[in-house]
């Protein structure tokens, strides 16, 4: 494969896995391409990275289809050097002692190369007769590196009392690198799967979505946790977003006092005429958002963007159910720890009564004990997927409470063509309020500005 | 400019810029092939300080812009200065030209155009100005020239080396996007991070600037509001030296740690995780 084809190839893969790259910018490339040591790999990573992929969102993305079109590697073609051999016969006891010792401190290259000979030695598995197949989680078996954990920190602290700084940090450092290891394995896995099958159906399946258009209800436990470390800027966008647009908007009333006082210079025509600025729309908010496990990080994620929002909104009040109605607004006091805010809000409030979601029976409580929270001037959002378990919709209940309310949405976190099956009510309650899917950040982002 | 990445890497620690290679090889496309160089990442990392560094070690001359929120083109670009023209009109009944080179005043964009010394133009957070702005940079950063009505289109005799800085409090245009190069500053590993204290701090002792370092990076895992930044970890190690400790121990930490964290949350939220005294 020529220079000229493998870049293509490797554009072309990135579009495909979503990054917008234009076609000027793949020119920008080949012009890197030809100032810099093409023998540098880093440094091809770098140019590549700087002319093409310019949201951080965007990164990781990059790096995994890098790593396939232009390999650290290639089987075979590789002298095997006598140091190596050795890696492939050692016992695993000497092999552990290594990977301890890479796990305290190492480059990039001393770990990727140990990486590459584990695979090697640990990776292949027969994939059904006469194949072979490739995979990580054998070589994670055979060195079990989280299990080293307790050595590495004896030797580390060296005496030193237990439970301190100290240990935090070592700790710290010593999960970093164990993360680094299994990226270079699951890298140098995804390489040889790639030599034996070709580059393209790999690189379809191994590239996540960014973390803006990671599907709410599939997110893992550290996709949450990277969402929360979102929340702040995110909130912090969009904040300066919707004063900027507050100040575009449409200007105030007539300020009669200014536009009479000018026209005296005048003789007494109004030539110029002045307003009054525009009094900001801060709406009142009332979220009352399905907490039961299917929806619970959608939950989550909107609840943080909306608290972080706060200054977007007169008040912001909550409360969460899955089959009673609590509120959850005093989890959320500004300042307040927001992973604790989570456990306690999942501890403390009163939700749960058979602990099968139930939409009916939580509106009709809602309107029985706070139903003087919803007034002319509040926007009633409810979040939730709709699934009510077969249970009575109570369809004029969410009339009421709706029309109460200066403005109701419902965001889904389900995707459209999943509505109405099973014992999903969407289009029912969709037809009392507007109802609109959201399923990422992005979508997310979008409702919010339309709402402030 | 320079001659490879690896140049640009020694000549910016020369002037004690301690780059990584994605910086220091964007730094070198970026003069290789003379596109201006987009900087983006958290407050902090020393995106501003990247442009100062390139100027130092280039010999060049900073000019900078500092955007904020109302900027336009008679702050960035140029303005007639009308009190004179208007003098001229009126000393004078001949119908002088009153649009003259003698007439303009020169703001940072325009006097970058035309500077015949090397330059290096900082357009300093680029996402505080409006939209507006970024339309009329285009003309600018893709061929190096302005269009001035009165006096036609003035092109760069001499391109000067263009560094955007962004926090990314807003998406920057994608027209403004494809014409830059981008680095994504990040906060930098333990090690690299350690060479900065030093280098910016050298009577600081090696054993405690690495404690500094990695307790930061510990900190910086934390889900905090607002993860201490370089300059904050700099400031860090100036307050111990202050203080005359020698060791970064719970309680030295749990004193001094408003000096990286700055939300009650945080520090409420450090203090718990990393068991401080408080």
């Amino acid at each position: 494969m020529s220079l000229v084809d493998r870049h293509v190839g490797f554009v072309h893969a990135l579009r495909e896995a979503g990054l917008p790259v234009s076609l000027a910018e793949g020119l920008d490339a080949v012009h890197a391409l030809r100032v810099i040591d093409l023998s540098e790999r880093e440094s091809l990573r770098a140019a590549y990275a700087a002319t093409l992929v310019k949201r951080p969102a965007y990164r990781p993305g990059f790096d995994v289809l890098f790593d396939l079109w232009f390999p650290p590697s290639t089987t075979g073609l590789h002298n095997t050097i006598n140091r190596e051999k050795s890696l492939q016969d050692a016992p695993v006891n000497e092999l552990r002692e290594q990977l301890a010792e890479l796990l305290t401190q190492s480059t990039d290259a001393e770990m990727r190369e140990f990486a590459r000979e584990m695979v090697q030695r640990f990776g292949q598995q027969p994939a059904g007769p006469g194949r072979q197949n490739w995979f990580s989680y054998s070589v994670m078996r055979a060195l079990s590196p989280e299990t080293l954990m307790a050595r590495i920190l004896q030797a580390v602290l060296a005496g030193r009392e237990r439970g301190g700084l100290a240990e935090k940090t070592a700790r710290q450092r010593v999960a970093a690198n164990t993360k680094r290891f299994e990226e270079a394995v699951a890298a140098d896995v995804r390489r040889r799967i790639a030599e034996d099958s070709g580059i393209d159906r790999i690189a379809r399946s191994s590239v996540r979505p960014p973390l803006d258009q990671l599907d709410f209800l599939r997110v893992t436990k550290a996709d949450l946790a990277r969402l929360r470390r979102e929340v702040h800027p995110l909130a912090r966008r969009l904040a300066a977003r919707l004063t900027i647009k507050h100040r575009h908007g449409k200007r105030g009333r007539l300020d009669f006092r200014r536009t009479m006082r000018a026209s005296l210079q005048s003789g007494g025509v109004p030539l110029t005429t002045h307003f009054k600025p525009p009094r900001p729309h801060k709406p009142e908010l009332v979220i009352l958002c399905d907490t039961s496990d299917s929806v619970s990080s959608f939950a989550h994620f909107t609840l943080l963007l909306t608290y972080a929002l706060r200054e977007q909104f007169t008040k912001v009040r909550a409360f969460g159910f899955v089959d009673t109605v609590d509120e959850i607004t005093k989890f959320f006091v500004p300042g307040a720890d927001v992973v604790e805010a989570m456990t306690r809000l999942a501890n403390e409030a009163d939700m749960v009564r058979f602990g099968r979601t139930n939409y009916g029976h939580s509106f009709e409580r809602f309107t029985e004990r706070y139903g003087d929270a919803i007034g002319p001037r509040t926007s009633l959002l409810i979040l939730g997927d709709a699934r009510s378990n077969y249970q009575p919709p109570a369809l004029d209940t969410l009339k009421r409470l709706a029309g109460g309310a200066r403005h109701a949405h419902w965001l889904n976190p389900e995707p459209v063509a999943q509505w109405d099956t099973g014992d999903s009510l969407a289009t029912s309650y969709g037809s009392v309020v507007p109802m609109r899917e959201c399923r990422n950040v992005a979508q997310l982002t979008a409702f919010i500005e339309d709402l402030a | 400019m320079f001659d490879s990445p690896a140049d640009v890497s020694r000549r910016l620690a020369a002037v004690d810029y301690l780059s990584d290679d994605a910086i220091a090889t964007s730094v070198f496309l970026a003069a290789a092939l003379g596109k201006p160089l987009l900087a983006e990442g958290p407050a902090g990392v020393g995106k501003t300080q990247l442009a100062k560094a390139v100027a130092a070690a280039t010999g060049a001359e900073l000019i900078r812009l500092q955007c904020y929120e109302g900027l336009d083109e008679a702050r960035a670009l140029y303005e007639w200065n009308y009190k004179r023209q208007l003098l001229r009109i009126q000393a004078s009944s001949t119908d002088d030209d009153i649009f003259g080179e003698e007439f303009l005043l020169e703001r940072p964009l325009l006097k970058a155009i035309r500077s015949t010394g090397p330059a290096v133009l900082l357009i300093d957070e680029m996402d505080k100005a409006d939209v507006e702005v970024e339309g009329l940079l285009l003309e600018l950063l893709s061929d190096f020239q302005v269009t001035i009505p009165e006096l036609g289109t003035i092109t760069a005799t001499r391109r000067p080396y263009v560094v955007l800085t962004s926090n990314a409090t807003r998406e920057l245009s994608e027209a403004l996007k494809r014409r830059c190069l981008y680095v994504h500053l990040e906060y930098p590993s333990p090690e690299r991070e350690k060479e900065i204290v030093l280098s910016q701090v050298p009577t600081l002792r090696a054993e405690l600037a690495e404690q500094l370092a990695r307790t930061v990076a510990t900190l910086r895992t934390l889900e905090l509001k607002k993860a201490p930044s370089i300059a904050e970890t700099v400031d860090w190690a100036h307050t111990l030296l202050a203080l005359g400790r020698d060791d970064l121990d719970e309680a030295t930490v749990a004193g001094t740690l408003g000096v990286v964290l700055k939300h009650a949350s945080d520090h409420a939220r450090a203090v718990k995780e990393l068991g401080l005294p408080s």
